[in-house]
């Protein structure tokens, strides 16, 4: 059994409309498979008996799992290393050189389960040059099930298997039962909010440091291009951007310079842009 | 690079050892912690990593790890623990007698290649192509 093209256009659709996230053609395998257990759940034997209950009754938590279960939340700690030794060596001894209220802002803007903005925690906790200062995270998702498991703080072996040093596993994480949970030092310097990257963002002050990791890469164009633009206005002048591996603001947003930092590359607002943005 | 995997279960050195030649290691296997410094006696040079179970009969890898740490022409290699033992208290052990890595059974290959991420035992990265 198969997906039949209408139910597929109507996800295709929704998720775009409320994701911006696009799903090519080819893509029914993947929509039939990650709804048929939503589909069962309401009491449908079928995903299209689910999708044409969904489109005539539109409920609004039934739409918003079909949009939360089409998007990838994978993740890990530290995620591709690099980014983090540059947090930590580059860019927040630089920014601690620059301020002097001893006060950073950190906005990880599709944080998933929670890894990466307490990963920044961690990092944060371990840069010499921000010892008595008060770095705040504020860490934002489309998916509420993430942010749930993301507030809990509390991680399986499994996933802080991923990429987690065992040095730090054992100071910031108490054991508890199966699991690891993150201790308060940790968890408290992290705010989680909802946010669609897709919808003007609401009032949250300006950042000296933005996560928009492994997000960007499923949008199109014109939606990437916006998200950039925005994002440079909640932007300190001298704030830094950290882009996921296969993500780049060249021929998408070119108010942006990649400076090469380790083996991977920050972005900050060109010089000459700075003076667009009022501070 | 080079890698020895120090297990007592023939499935388990096959697994580690599987993940570790697609990463671009040449790898060596040894039963328990006195094959394996049988095996780094023999060579000249010591490999680049060794992935190192805990429980294991005729020398654990405890002592394994402690006995390595000892000795100063082995001082590279760097010292991965791969085991079932999960207590945090296990864990500051092995760190403190010199391991840099832990990783607790059951994980992914995933979840082993990023330990070599973060160990900086990456044979050849997607930036290294860029
Ligand atoms: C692959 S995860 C990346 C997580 C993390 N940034 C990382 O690099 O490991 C992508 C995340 O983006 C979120 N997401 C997808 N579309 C979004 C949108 N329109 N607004 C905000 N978050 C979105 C998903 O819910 C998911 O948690």
């Amino acid at each position: 059994m198969s997906i039949s093209r209408d139910a597929f256009n109507f996800v295709r659709e929704l998720v775009h409309a409320e994701s911006a996230i696009v799903l090519e053609p080819g893509k029914e395998y993947l929509v039939e498979s990650r709804l048929l257990q939503l589909a069962r759940q309401a009491g449908h034997d079928g995903v299209d008996g689910y999708v044409a209950h969904l489109s005539e009754r539109r409920p609004s938590a039934g739409l918003r799992q079909v949009v939360e279960a089409l998007t990838t939340n994978e993740t890990s700690w530290f995620r591709d290393v690099d980014p983090f030794n540059t947090l930590k060596n580059t860019v927040f001894p630089a920014l601690a050189a620059n301020r002097t209220d001893r006060r950073l802002r950190v906005w990880a803007a599709a944080c998933s389960s929670g890894q990466e903005p307490y990963s920044i925690a961690m990092t944060a906790n371990d840069t010499p040059a921000l010892a008595g200062w008060k770095v705040e995270i504020l860490a934002t998702d489309l998916s509420e099930e993430m942010l749930t498991k993301a507030r809990a703080g509390e991680y399986s072996q499994l996933e802080v298997n991923r990429g987690m040093p065992a040095s730090s596993l054992v100071r910031h994480f108490t054991r508890s039962g199966l699991n690891w949970r993150l201790n308060p030092a940790i968890t408290q310097q992290v705010t989680f909010r909802q946010l669609n990257l897709v919808r003007p963002f609401p009032p949250m002050g300006r950042f000296d440091v933005v996560f928009l990791r492994n997000v960007l890469i499923y949008f199109d164009l014109p939606t990437k291009r916006d998200i950039l633009r925005r994002v440079r206005q909640v932007m300190a002048p001298d704030g830094h951007l950290f882009l996921g591996a296969a993500e780049m603001t060249m021929g998408v947003d070119d108010a942006w310079e990649r400076v090469p930092a380790g083996r991977s590359s920050v972005y900050r607002i060109r010089e000459e842009q700075r003076a667009c943005v009022p501070w | 690079m080079r890698a020895l995997v120090v297990d007592d279960s023939r499935a388990m050195r096959r697994i580690v050892g599987r993940i570790l030649t697609d990463a671009g290691f040449e790898v060596q296997e040894a039963g328990h912690g006195q094959e394996a410094l049988d095996l780094l006696t023999e060579h000249d040079t010591p490999p680049d990593l060794a992935c190192i179970d805990w429980n294991m009969p005729v020398m654990d890898g405890l002592e394994f790890v402690t006995e390595v740490r000892s000795r100063p022409e082995w001082r590279s290699i760097t010292l991965m623990m791969v085991t079932t033992e999960s207590e945090q208290s296990r864990i500051v052990r092995a760190l403190a007698a010199g391991a840099h890595e832990y990783l607790i059974k059951p994980f992914t290959a995933d979840a082993l290649q990023e330990k070599l991420d973060l160990l900086g035992l990456v044979p050849l990265t997607a930036g290294d192509l860029a």
